[in-house]
């Protein structure tokens, strides 16, 4: 385990290397053990407070086996074995904006910034220029953007942690808890920055805010980050992150997503990944909901290399809405894991789930999703769908959906398939003239028609569209503007 | 045009056309009639490609070519095109998308550009006027939630689109009332010319009464046992096919 990482971007092996039977989680408890002073030292009072608390956890919990339930498709310990370096030392790591913003949903007329590794950047040009190469050593001060509304916060969590304590710390880990999942205790341990985005009481934003984040390293690199969203009672806000992976090294990134949305408060969140084949991603969202807020969340795998994305969504006051939707295509040797979890604990709420995967050549899908309707949670609507689509005879999708009622005048429904392409449609595409390789196309691009046009973004489900028959073409790295997504 | 000779074809090994023998010149118009499970889908389907059957033994050329060696799209290519006696439903893709990539991929066989947009538009347009098929129909995905009667219309629009040389309606005119029957049958022969040929299916004289046949064949047990002028189908019509069998047997 390396934890610095220079300006010529090589790391120096700190103390430790791949422990003789301590398995996967030893180097974490060391590297800890010895860093702490460091990485309190380059983070703020609020994330520093939990890390005592997680590290117990972490210890306690060690990484889940493939005989834990949550984890039974991703093997979690073996992702986590090698050797990573990290920055704990917060050295700046050159970024070329050009590269870095060459995103494939560009000029969305969104209010937009990026996050390299688990730093904040507002995307003013001037400011990008100066990140490349050169840019001494500093702190860089999220500006707002003009924008957005003054009154809205934006920007770096550590920093807002240290201009606005009390909030942070009123918010921060309340969601995620560390005493359940090991990579949850991990990245809290661990974790020094990232975002925050608090909309006051009342507050609508226009524009959708688009964050880039961008995975930044020479050599094989692991990232924790942190994001944390408050929207209050009444406010609406659109958040849009997209993932990106600049360089070919192994990336590990763990992400923990904290959203804490209002009475009547409206949150869409979309997330796309465009990653690299070795990328590993483990994102945790945590979502609670108050009375009559409604959350859209739009999980969407356009490129990976390993991805697990638990989703853990509490409707926790009457009247509150949840539409989960997720989409997967994946090749080669693509694994994708949505792990969800729905707590009905109040009545009359409804949640609405639709998860697609296409899965070609060996690439592996797993679809775990969980609906807990609590007793006292009547008339609670609630439906989930996964539905799959296996291109070759190597593919391979679990999908385990669940429901557990104790509740008696509800509404449940759940369903789940895995299928292949309906031969007599592509049949009777042929027969019209159209090419089998079109035809197949056109049929993969109708199958995950339905979850792109749940995204309430416009501008977004355009892009997707065709990003998407991109991807089923096999262009997606051809595509000028991504350098990030071969 | 299209030379039919011998041919014997299997679905799940089971053999079901059983030594077919069958020419139609251009122009031509032919009947092919007979009773249920006798094989006529099946010999629509093998004439059209359709993978699940197995050609055993015969040949099939048309326009001088082989055409058992080609493939599915380029038979649609070479101008070949079956109104499904029971066409499928694709949900989520469009009518639009469905043609448009139906029409170019016709173009480009035959070394045209693609049409723009508002060329494709207007097409599509003038072509559904000839079958009187909704504007709301051509909106929604290819047969998804439309009627047995609609999807029998939407057959010959697509044909008109595509303008095939030699077509085969398999039973195009089940499922459509007696003004449906009249407007898509006359909207067939709207689309013909004296080059293009057809093979109709079908159980019914009152198609015949619009599409003329040249020639009237009966199917039965997977070949062609009887052959005759138009007056034949008028016969079937009120005798029905017990007084062919007893000939055959
Ligand atoms: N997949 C299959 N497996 C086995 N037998 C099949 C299969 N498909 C069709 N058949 C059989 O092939 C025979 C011919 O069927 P075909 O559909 O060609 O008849 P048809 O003349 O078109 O009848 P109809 O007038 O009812 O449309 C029938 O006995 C049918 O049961
Ligand atoms: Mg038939």
């Amino acid at each position: 385990m390396n934890n610095n990482h220079n300006k010529s971007g090589l790391s120096t092996p700190l103390h430790y290397r791949e422990g003789q039977g301590g398995g996967a989680a030893t180097q974490y408890i060391d590297l800890f053990a010895q860093c702490e002073a460091m990485i309190c030292k380059h983070s703020a009072e609020a994330l520093n407070s939990l890390r005592a608390k997680a590290f117990e956890n972490f210890k306690r919990l060690g990484f889940p086996t493939r005989k834990v339930e949550a984890y039974k498709y991703t093997d979690v310990s073996k992702l986590f074995a090698p050797d990573y370096g990290l920055n704990l030392n917060r050295l700046d790591i050159p970024v070329n904006p050009y590269d870095a913003f060459k995103c494939d949903v560009p000029n969305m007329s969104t209010a937009l910034y990026f996050v390299v590794n688990d730093r904040f950047y507002t995307a003013t040009s001037d400011e990008l220029q100066t990140t490349n190469g050169n840019r001494p050593n500093g702190s860089l001060v999220a500006r707002s953007s003009s924008s957005i509304p003054d009154n809205i916060l934006l920007g770096s969590l550590k920093e807002m942690a240290e201009l606005h304590p009390d909030l942070v710390a009123k918010y921060y880990g309340k969601l995620a808890d560390t005493g359940k999942d090991a990579v949850v205790a991990l990245n809290t341990m661990l974790v020094q920055d990232g975002l925050l985005l608090y909309v006051p009481k009342g507050v609508v934003v226009e524009k959708p805010i688009q964050l880039v984040n961008i995975l930044r390293a020479d050599v094989n690199f692991m990232v924790n980050r942190r994001v944390l969203i408050v929207v209050e009672e009444g406010a609406q806000v659109r958040l849009l992150m997209c993932d990106h992976a600049m360089d070919k090294v192994d990336f590990l990134a763990t992400q923990v997503i904290e959203a804490h949305v209002g009475a009547g408060a409206t949150l869409d969140l979309y997330e796309l990944e465009e990653t690299t084949t070795s990328t590993h991603r483990f994102s945790h969202l945590y979502v609670q909901q108050e009375a009559d807020s409604n959350v859209l969340v739009g999980g969407i795998t356009l490129h990976n290399g390993l991805t697990r994305n638990t989703t853990h969504v509490t409707l926790a006051g009457s009247g509150a809405s949840i539409n989960l939707c997720g989409m997967a295509i994946a090749d080669k040797k693509q694994h994708v894991d949505n792990n969800t979890f729905i707590d009905h604990r109040v009545s009359d709420c409804t949640s609405r789930e639709l998860y697609k995967y296409v899965l070609d050549d060996s690439a592996t899908g797993a679809f775990a999703g969980k609906v807990l309707v609590r007793e006292g949670a009547q008339h609670t609507s609630s439906e989930q769908t996964n539905r799959n689509l296996c291109v070759t005879r190597e593919a391979r999708m679990y999908t385990q959906p669940q429901l557990e009622i104790y509740a008696d005048d509800v509404k449940c429904s759940h369903g789940a398939t895995v299928g292949q392409l309906d031969e007599n449609a592509l049949f009777y595409m042929r027969q019209r003239g159209i090419s089998e390789r079109e035809a197949r196309l056109l049929l993969m691009f109708a199958f995950v028609g339905d979850v792109v046009d749940s995204i309430r973004l416009e501008a977004l489900r355009d892009r997707l569209h065709l990003l998407v028959e991109k991807r089923f073409r096999g262009e997606m790295g051809k595509c000028q503007g991504c350098a990030m997504c071969k | 045009m299209l030379k039919i000779k011998d041919l014997h074809a299997s679905i799940n090994g089971k053999e079901i056309l059983k030594g077919i023998n069958l020419e139609v010149k251009p122009g031509e118009v032919h009947a092919l009639m007979g009773q249920y499970g006798a094989g006529k889908s099946t010999l629509s389907n093998v004439l059209v490609g359709h993978p699940a059957y197995e050609v055993t033994k015969g040949s099939v050329t048309y326009n001088g070519k082989d055409l058992l060696a080609m493939s599915p799209e380029d038979r649609a290519h070479e101008g070949l095109f079956l109104s499904f006696q029971h066409p499928v439903e694709i949900p989520g893709v469009s009518m639009v998308n469905f043609m448009r990539a139906a029409v170019n991929e016709h173009r480009k066989y035959k070394g045209l550009s693609a049409l723009t947009a508002s060329e494709f538009l207007k097409l599509m347009r003038e072509k559904r006027a000839i079958v009187e098929l909704d504007n709301k129909l051509a909106n929604r995905s290819v047969n998804e939630g439309f009627s047995g009667g609609e999807k029998k219309r939407n057959e010959i629009f697509q044909m008109a689109m595509l303008e095939p040389t030699f077509a085969i309606l398999d039973e195009t005119d089940s499922g459509l009332d007696v003004d449906a029957l009249r407007v898509v049958a006359e909207g067939f022969n709207k689309l013909r010319t004296p080059e293009t040929s057809a093979l109709v299916i079908t159980h019914y004289h009152r198609l015949l009464d619009y599409i003329k046949p040249d020639i009237v064949h009966v199917l039965y047990q997977g070949r062609i046992v009887k052959t005759a002028g138009p007056e034949l189908a008028q016969e079937i019509e009120s005798r029905g096919f017990d007084w062919i069998k007893r000939e055959v047997e």
